[in-house]
């Protein structure tokens, strides 16, 4: 049996769901960050999916997508990563239900 | 026929590595366990992309993603959970599971019924070709401009962790 678009789309629609569970349900922000990082993953995943399935002959537009998907989740990871750093510097904790204060 | 049935079977290997790590990656209570789960996640992606003919973004992926990105969240997770709590470093919130996994599943079976149900305007497949040249052709022509300012969002992104992180280094710990 050759995997179909469809199996590409439900695969995705799982792994999207798995990242919005763990964003949801996580208390450590690098947690939270893991999940965001499976709905990148699942966006581009259906990105190339289209792309091969759909609109093979409209030039590799979903393709040139899912590097943007991995160059900018490689600087949201960054930054967002420093940040955490900074967070728990000056909280001794990154949980998030602990982080109610705006500034000191 | 061989070589369908060999899609068939790579297809269902990856679907399962991936899906596999990613509930790991969601259900895991130890923060390395999940980091290092998104490993499988991220392989099991980039094999589906070979799978799908785009071979430079497997490559891609496997190279920014598990070469750059994961590693990141690995030093973030070492630097922030403390060695004594690994244990429960990622304990999910102890109300509203019940709702998060309802909305959550509902939303999957929305996507996936739309998935299903959609008309989609399939086209007949052409050999898997390389893709890297034609890709190269459409970064450089018609996304030069997307793929410019990339270069730039993603200068600025290092300078700004740079920037944020060196504060937190150059302090010390505050205690």
């Amino acid at each position: 049996m050759k995997p179909t678009l469809d199996h590409y789309l439900v695969v995705s629609a799982i792994l999207f769901a798995l990242g919005l569970f763990t964003v949801i349900t996580r208390k450590n922000a690098v947690g939270i960050l893991l999940g965001v990082e499976l709905i990148l993953n699942a966006a581009a995943l259906d990105f190339v999916a289209f792309d091969h399935f759909v609109a093979e002959s409209r030039g590799p537009a979903g393709q040139v997508f899912v590097l943007f998907i991995i160059a900018f989740a490689a600087s949201e990871a960054a930054v967002a990563l420093a940040i955490v750093l900074q967070v728990y510097r000056s909280h001794r904790s990154i949980a998030v239900d602990d982080l109610t204060q705006l500034r000191n | 026929m061989a070589r369908v049935d060999f899609a068939g079977v790579a297809f269902a290997v990856l679907a399962l590595l991936t899906l596999g790590s990613a509930a790991i990656v969601a259900f895991a209570r130890n923060v390395m366990h999940s980091a290092v789960a998104l490993l499988g996640t991220l392989c099991g992606v980039a094999g589906l992309y070979v799978l799908l003919s785009a071979d430079f973004l497997a490559a891609a992926q496997v190279l920014v993603y598990v070469g750059g990105t994961l590693i990141l969240f690995l030093f973030a997770a070492m630097l922030t959970a403390r060695i004594e709590h690994a244990e429960t470093s990622n304990e999910p919130l102890a109300t509203g599971r019940k709702a998060a996994a309802f909305v959550t599943i509902l939303l999957a079976f929305a996507l996936v019924t739309i998935a299903l149900d959609t008309i989609w305007p399939l086209e007949e497949k052409t050999v898997a070709l390389p893709s890297t040249a034609k890709l190269g052709h459409a970064l450089l022509g018609a996304y030069v401009l997307p793929f410019e300012l990339a270069s730039l969002v993603l200068l600025m992104a290092m300078v700004g962790a740079l920037v944020i992180a060196r504060r937190a280094v150059k302090a010390g710990p505050t205690e």
